[in-house]
């Protein structure tokens, strides 16, 4: 067993950063990102890591160079948050059309107005379309692995698609947890040098980023949502390549006592460990209910999420954004991998927890009272905001 | 060797759509975009290379004559040379007035 210390999950998000061996870091400090790339400019600084450390004037300059790094082949990174991620969106649709396998963290914040610093994952939503592999992590060891994990991913000759690791901002990113480190033999054993599989170089000229016709757009947007839709099986792969090496097995969904449970919580983040303290506590009391977590996001995993959800009678669903004029984005993809089948549980949607508020496991349990009693009462689809004063 | 692309399926187009040819815009035929195109008047035109010059699309080449003329397949049909001719020796004709 790997000696456990104590970290900042920021300061450790970096440190992973720093053992992937990434060439390029190209990034722009916003709340509650900053701490990651201060680390990683020290590093730098201090020749701690080979690599180059690019101070932009902006998100969308920071990962316009990572488009730019990355097409000459050099592994590239950034990280952002809200307004950051905001302005940097129209760069994200551009790496993953480009397939430029770049890994970003987003340490995840609240889209104003009103202005604010704190955690939801209204960024994350905000770019959802955009083409990239994306994770939702629940804990600082999580983060600090799947910064290995997708890499490894997403330089895989059958992927070629830049990765997105979703850490919930405050919740995860300043607070010190106990981390296991990897040593570094291993991880370069299991993240070996990206091998490009075309690359910018005066030798051999090629052109990236080329207009498209209509006449040909089509074909290459089916080949990119090919590429995403098949990357699921180098994913469990990779997924458990990782838990061979660390004995830390990860999957797309997981699950906590959903086995024979009528009702299951659904969450996404670092919603999955409060709830399990509520489940065990309803446990205790009798009551027959469970958790799932959605850990992929994109490429959304229907046939692993469909195997557990089919089995509850009632699933309620916590969004940590709101999709304003439709309810939580996460309950309306819970409901669409439902929809084809004739018997299927209820689904009480809440969205809960927008701009940091905080979300304790008795809240969950009143979430779970409440859809008990309205599905009990026929609301078989109903969705509210919680704990909003009337 | 490059193929229009019409003729491209999905599963053909290199990851990234990159163009792996290097200048194969060269192939492209913007030529069918114009309505009019330039028609010279030899006996006004003073071989000043103007045309030439203000061409957006490269498309006039100087022939064994001396005279520069419009590739048709690349002339985009803008008027710009007519336009730009000191003596008025290139008119702008609609194409299908030649038939």
């Amino acid at each position: 067993m790997v000696k456990r210390i104590g970290m900042e999950v920021s300061i450790a998000a970096a440190e992973a950063v720093k053992q992937a061996n990434v060439d390029v870091i190209s990034a722009y400090p916003i709340t509650p990102q900053t701490h990651i790339v201060e680390h990683l400019s020290e590093l730098v600084a201090n020749g701690e890591m080979d690599a180059e450390f690019f101070c932009v004037e902006s998100e969308h300059s920071a990962l316009s160079v990572c488009v730019g790094s990355e097409a000459t082949g050099a592994r590239s990174f950034t990280c952002t948050s809200a307004q950051g991620l905001a302005l940097m969106s129209e760069i994200t649709y551009i790496a993953s059309g480009l397939r430029l396998p770049i890994v970003m963290i987003i340490a995840n914040r609240t889209l104003s107005a009103p202005l604010s610093i704190w955690n939801d994952h209204s960024d994350a939503m905000s770019i959802r379309d955009c083409g990239w592999i994306q994770f939702f992590v629940e804990n600082g060891q999580e983060v600090y692995d799947h910064v290995f994990i997708s890499y490894r991913l997403a330089e895989d000759r059958e992927v070629l698609l830049p990765v997105i690791i979703n850490m919930d901002g405050f919740t995860l990113s300043h607070v010190i947890e106990p981390f296991e480190l990897i040593e570094q033999e291993k991880i370069d054993q299991f993240l070996p040098p990206y091998q490009p599989l075309y690359r910018l170089h005066p030798d051999r000229p090629i052109t990236m980023g080329a207009f498209a016709l209509p006449a040909i757009f089509a074909e290459t947007k089916k080949a990119q949502e090919v590429a995403i839709q098949s990357s699921m099986p180098k994913i469990l792969e990779v997924l458990k390549a990782f838990g061979d090496m660390t004995g830390r097995y990860y999957r797309p969904i997981e699950t906590y006592k959903t086995e024979d449970a009528d009702t299951l919580l659904v969450t996404m983040g670092s919603f999955g460990e409060t709830a399990s303290v509520a489940v065990d506590k309803l446990r205790d009391e009798g009551r027959s209910v469970g958790l799932m977590k959605i850990r992929l996001w994109r490429p959304f995993p229907f046939e692993d999420l469909k195997k557990v959800a089919l089995k509850a009678k009632n699933l309620v669903v916590i969004d940590r954004a709101i999709s304003v004029g439709m309810g939580g984005p996460v309950a309306s993809e819970v409901k669409a991998a439902l929809y084809g089948y004739d018997v299927r549980p209820s689904v009480y949607n809440f969205v809960a927890g927008i701009s940091g508020r905080d979300v304790a496991p008795s809240d969950f349990i009143k979430m779970v009272d409440k859809a008990e009693i309205e599905i009990e009462e026929g609301n078989r689809e109903g969705y509210e905001l919680y704990g909003v004063r009337e | 060797m490059t193929k229009p692309e019409y003729e491209w399926t999905w599963k053909e187009i290199p990851v990234g759509n990159v163009i792996l040819e290097p200048g194969n815009a060269s192939q492209y035929r913007t030529g069918d975009w114009k309505s009019l195109k330039p028609i010279l008047d030899q006996g006004k035109c003073i071989h000043c290379g103007l045309c030439y010059i203000y061409c957006p699309d490269m498309a006039y080449n100087l022939n064994e004559e001396g005279y520069f003329i419009a590739d048709l397949f690349y002339c985009k049909g803008c008027g710009i040379c007519a336009k730009e001719c000191p003596t008025g020796a290139i008119s702008m004709v609609v194409e299908e007035e030649e038939k």
